[in-house]
């Protein structure tokens, strides 16, 4: 084993240990000192403290207690160092009781995706308080300046405490609206990773694995709703196709020309079933439907053998929850496999205003006009859609495209 | 612990003039019943209409110059306020969800300091 290799598996065990005490700490922490700001910021100190540490002494038997113990100590050199001893500061060095067995996790992930916050803000807040990600890990995973990140963090934990979003667990009927809150920020998350929007890789797996995880933390913390399980099992979806999507010289590989063999019969199988557990309660959603149309794809034995009446299908049933011009064009493409190209072209021909500036627009436009055999015409499509196109494998996609 | 929050009735600046009669009505007779139930609930404490942006002074104390005409031109301005105690934000977003009149409310949190 090469040296680079023996460090990136210590970092990533330090980094499942940061993902599972770092909310459970904070979220106790909120909760005795009623300040998240201040819970949230003793332990990134511990966090970052731990990664000096760690790596030369070792990860101690009880990670969770060392971190609780290094932040109660932070805050008590804050007490030392600050004039004003407030009663927040004393609350938290002054308990010594472990960390309770009560998991504070889901209202701290409540207060994090809140929607008052912005959604850039969401998910570095998200990332760091629920999964223990430093600062300079989001940066990274965002490829944006750390101190632009530290700002957005400073700005929306200083909006959480002044303008006095709470910190609790949703009640039953506001449930639906935030919790489709956090399922967004988490799959926007995922697919930064998964499908990078910006930078020289298309994938950034740690980002899309912290994205996965976080879910999966989601489901079990309400068990009885559908939709975070047809998340999670559109995750594993994505996640069993990642090896077939990316060739050896990482260019990005379309659905229909992926090694199937190179697809992960296992993950297909969980997220076969995350998705039946999910129907069972008979509470159909976006992310359930969408799940299932990914499976439709994943269980399919060819391109060929594609069950695109059953895609149709259950693409007219997203509609009714997510009415999308996207949406609509994924319709349009399962239908042209069922109606032909004419009739989806037709279809497509509605959503000209509203997906000018979407690069799948243009490339589907693209390919029903070469089979309809006006080969002028998808030439200048497929220009557009690389003219819209940041990330640089989905490019050389559509500029080998233009060869033909 | 409770928190104080102005809620700003945000409108096109002119009041709602290209209403009916009717509409007009029937429309104050819903922000009156707004009011009344979330005053008799305790969350409100206070407010006011305003005259429309264009009867605004603006004055600038450094320089002691008077300007007829809002600080900001802009096609929105604020109609109206109310003074809101409530325990958290989302009590308030909850509130105004429910404003009968105006298309957008701004929510601000008051700085309240001990002793006042």
């Amino acid at each position: 084993m090469t040296q680079t290799t023996t460090s990136e598996s210590a970092g990533a065990a330090v980094s499942r240990v940061f993902r599972e005490e770092a909310g459970r700490l904070i979220g106790s922490l909120v909760r005795r000192a009623g300040d998240f700001d201040l819970a949230e910021e003793l332990v990134q100190d511990a966090i970052v403290e731990a990664l000096e540490h760690w790596p030369v002494s070792g990860v101690p038997a009880n990670p969770g207690a060392w971190l609780q113990l290094t932040a109660r100590r932070k805050a008590l050199d804050r007490v030392r160092r600050s004039a004003l001893l407030t009663e927040k500061l004393r609350l938290v060095a002054a308990s010594e009781a472990p960390l309770e067995e009560s998991d504070d996790r889901l209202r701290l992930i409540f207060t994090c995706c809140h929607p008052a916050l912005a959604r850039e803000a969401q998910v570095a807040l998200t990332l760091r308080a629920v999964a223990g990600l430093t600062t300079a890990e989001i940066a990274h995973a965002f490829l944006a300046q750390e101190s632009a990140v530290a700002q957005r963090i400073v700005r929306a934990k200083r909006k959480i405490v002044r303008a006095g979003v709470a910190y609790r667990v949703p009640t039953a009927a506001e449930l639906p609206d935030r919790l489709e809150e956090v399922l967004a920020v988490l799959y926007l998350m995922f697919n930064e990773g998964y499908l990078a929007s910006s930078g020289p890789s298309a994938t950034r797996p740690r980002l899309a694995d912290d994205a996965e995880w976080l879910c999966g933390l989601l489901a079990n913390l309400v068990p009885a709703e559908p939709e975070p399980l047809g998340l999670l099992a559109l995750m594993r979806l994505h996640r069993a196709r990642a090896r077939a999507r990316v060739d050896r010289d990482g260019q990005l590989v379309l659905l229909q020309d992926q090694d199937r063999s190179l697809w992960g019969g296992p993950l297909i199988a969980e997220a076969g079933a995350l998705i039946e557990r999910a129907a069972a309660m008979r509470r159909p959603g976006a992310y359930q439907l969408e799940a299932a149309i990914a499976a439709v794809h994943a269980e399919s034995p060819s391109w060929e053998a594609t069950d695109w009446r059953q895609i149709s299908g259950l693409y007219v049933l997203l509609l009714r929850h997510r009415d999308t011009p996207v949406v609509r064009l994924n319709l349009a493409i399962a239908l042209s496999h069922v109606g032909g190209a004419a009739r989806s072209l037709a279809l497509l021909g509605e959503l000209a205003d509203a997906l000018d500036g979407y690069h799948l627009y243009h490339a589907t436009r693209g390919e029903l006009l070469k089979r309809l055999g006006r080969p002028g015409e998808a030439r200048a499509a497929h220009r557009r859609a690389l003219d819209l196109t940041s990330n640089p494998a989905e490019r050389s996609l559509l500029e080998r495209r233009l060869v033909f | 612990m409770k928190m104080k929050y102005m809620l700003m009735f945000v409108g096109d600046g002119e009041g709602p003039d290209s209403s009916s009669p009717d509409e007009l009505q029937a429309m104050y007779a819903r922000v009156g019943a707004w009011w009344e139930q979330h005053s008799a609930s305790g969350a409100l404490q206070g407010g006011h209409q305003l005259q429309p942006a264009s009867t605004a002074t603006t004055v600038e104390p450094a320089t002691g110059v008077v300007t007829d005409g809002p600080f900001l031109e802009a096609k929105e301005s604020i109609g109206g306020y109310g003074i809101v105690e409530a325990p958290d934000l989302d009590a308030v977003i909850a509130m105004a969800k429910t404003w009968p009149a105006s298309s957008k409310v701004e929510i601000r949190p008051i700085v309240v300091r001990d002793g006042m």
